[in-house]
C-alpha cells in the first residue's frame, strides 16, 4: 500500500532543539529494533548548538541505488526509497559513501545497510513516522501541505538540491525562509561560513533591542 | 505584509529519474536491466523460490500418496479367469506363440521350453516396448531393438538396456491344454 499523496514529510532545521527524541523513537521501531536511522548533525559544534535531524530525503534519482552493485536498493512508486533488500545487500558500503545527505547506515554486525524508509510500515497505513510523532518542536513534521502553510507562514517548503551539474528533487521537503531561493545549491554552500557564530554572539541581545528590555 | 506566494515545490515523479535527467531513450541499456523502481524489479525473491519449491514438492508427495492409495485399493482385485491359450500338441519343444490374457491385453508370449514345461511373459520389452524374441537354445529372450536380453526361466533382465524383469504370466497344463491363470506383478 503506498503512502497517501496528501501527507508529506517536512524537515524544519530551524526548529530542531537537539533533544534526540527522534533518534530514540526511530530506534524503538519494530522493523529495525535498537538501531536508529536518523543522523542528528551538529552544524558547527564549537560555535553553535544548532542541530539538524537528517532523515532520508527520498530522492527522485537516488544516488544510493545508483551506486548499489547488488541492486539491493529499490524505490517504490510512491517515491519512497526503501531500505536495502536483505537477501541482496552485500554490505559494500557504496551507498553509505555515495549518499550526499549521509543517510544510509551500515550495520556491520548484520552485514546489512539499513536506511530510513519513512517508516513505510506506518506511513503506508496513514500513520506518522516514529520521529515525526515524537518531535516536540515539530522540526520533523508529517502532514498535509495546507496544514504546514497555515502553521508556518514564515517558511515555505523546498525540495530541489543542486550538486554541481546534478539536480535532485526529494520527496521530503525542507522548510526554508520564505525569501530563500528555490534551489539549494549544496556545492556552493559547502564553502560558506556557518551562521551559528553570529547567532550565538547575539544570544544575550547585547547589540539588539533585547538589551533595553 | 505577507510575501507573495511562490510556486509550490515540484512533486517527485513516481518513476525514478536517471542522474543526468535525460529521457529513457538516451539512457544506456544497462539501466533497463537494473531498474531502481521496485515495480520493474521482477527477480524472484528467495521467499518466492522457497514457496514454489515447497508447493511443488508438496504436490508431488500428494500425487505419490494418491498413487499408493490407488494401488492398495486396486491390489485386491481378483485375478482374471483362467483362459485356455494353446493345446500342448500344437507347440513343438522350443516353439512359441503369442496370446492375449486377459482378452484385449498387450501381446503375451508362450514358450515351450521342454516337453512338460511352458513359460509365458509379456512380449513387450521393459525398455521401450519392442517385442522380445525367444532364443530357446540359449535359454534367453532377446529384444532386437537395443540388444536387450532376458532370462527365459525367470524373466529377469540379464543384459542390455532393460532393467526391469518381464511381467510373467502364470501357466498351467490341464488335460492337454495350456491355461493362463494369472499375471505375476513383479515387485521391482
Amino acid at each position: 500500500m503506498p503512502v497517501p499523496d496528501r501527507y508529506e514529510f517536512f524537515i524544519d532545521p530551524g526548529r530542531c532543539i537537539g533533544c534526540q527524541s527522534c533518534i530514540q523513537a526511530c530506534a524503538e521501531c519494530d522493523t529495525h529494533k535498537g538501531q536508529s536511522m536518523i543522523q542528528l548533525d551538529y552544524m558547527d559544534r564549537a560555535q553553535s548548538t544548532q542541530t539538524l535531524p537528517v532523515v532520508c530525503l527520498h530522492c527522485d534519482s537516488p544516488t544510493c541505488a545508483e551506486v548499489c552493485p547488488a541492486d539491493a536498493i529499490k524505490r517504490t512508486e510512491d517515491g519512497v526509497v526503501q531500505s536495502a533488500r536483505k537477501p541482496r545487500c552485500i554490505a559494500c558500503n557504496n551507498c553509505v559513501l555515495a549518499c550526499p545527505f549521509g543517510v544510509p547506515k551500515m550495520n556491520t554486525g548484520m552485514g546489512l545497510m539499513m536506511k530510513c524508509d519513512m517508516c513505510y510500515d506506518r506511513t503506508s497505513v496513514g500513520l506518522k513516522p516514529m520521529c515525526a510523532s515524537v518531535c516536540p518542536s515539530q522540526a520533523l513534521a508529517f502532514g498535509t501541505r495546507e496544514e504546514m502553510a497555515r502553521l508556518r507562514p514564515q517558511s515555505r517548503p523546498i525540495n530541489t538540491f543542486q550538486f554541481g551539474a546534478q539536480t535532485i528533487r526529494t520527496k521530503v521537503n525542507l522548510m526554508a525562509p520564505r525569501e530563500a531561493p528555490d534551489v539549494v545549491d549544496v556545492t556552493a554552500a559547502m564553502f560558506e561560513p556557518t551562521i551559528g557564530h553570529d547567532v550565538l554572539q547575539d544570544v544575550f541581545g547585547e547589540s539588539g533591542e533585547g538589551h533595553d528590555a | 505584509m505577507m510575501p507573495q506566494e511562490r510556486s509550490p515545490v515540484t512533486p517527485v515523479e513516481s518513476q525514478t529519474v536517471p542522474p543526468d535527467r535525460r529521457p529513457d531513450a538516451e539512457q544506456p541499456k544497462w539501466r533497463r536491466d537494473f531498474p531502481i523502481d521496485s515495480s520493474q524489479d521482477d527477480y524472484v525473491s528467495r521467499r518466492e523460490l522457497v514457496k514454489f519449491m515447497a508447493l511443488t514438492s508438496g504436490a508431488l508427495v500428494v500425487g505419490q500418496v494418491w498413487l499408493l492409495i490407488k494401488s492398495v485399493l486396486e491390489g485386491g482385485a481378483p485375478a482374471p479367469a483362467a483362459r485356455p491359450i494353446a493345446r500342448v500338441d500344437e507347440l513343438p519343444v522350443g516353439g512359441a506363440r503369442t496370446f492375449e490374457y486377459p482378452p484385449g491385453s498387450p501381446p503375451r508370449l508362450l514358450v515351450r521350453t521342454g516337453p512338460e514345461t511352458f513359460v509365458a511373459y509379456d512380449q513387450q520389452c521393459t525398455h521401450l516396448l519392442c517385442p522380445v524374441i525367444p532364443v530357446v537354445d540359449e535359454g534367453r529372450l532377446r529384444c532386437p531393438c537395443h540388444n536387450g536380453w532376458f532370462d527365459l526361466a525367470t524373466g529377469r533382465a540379464v543384459a542390455g538396456p532393460p532393467r526391469r524383469p518381464l511381467p510373467r504370466i502364470l501357466v498351467e497344463v490341464r488335460g492337454g491344454m495350456v491355461y493362463a491363470t494369472g499375471v505375476e506383478v513383479s515387485a521391482s
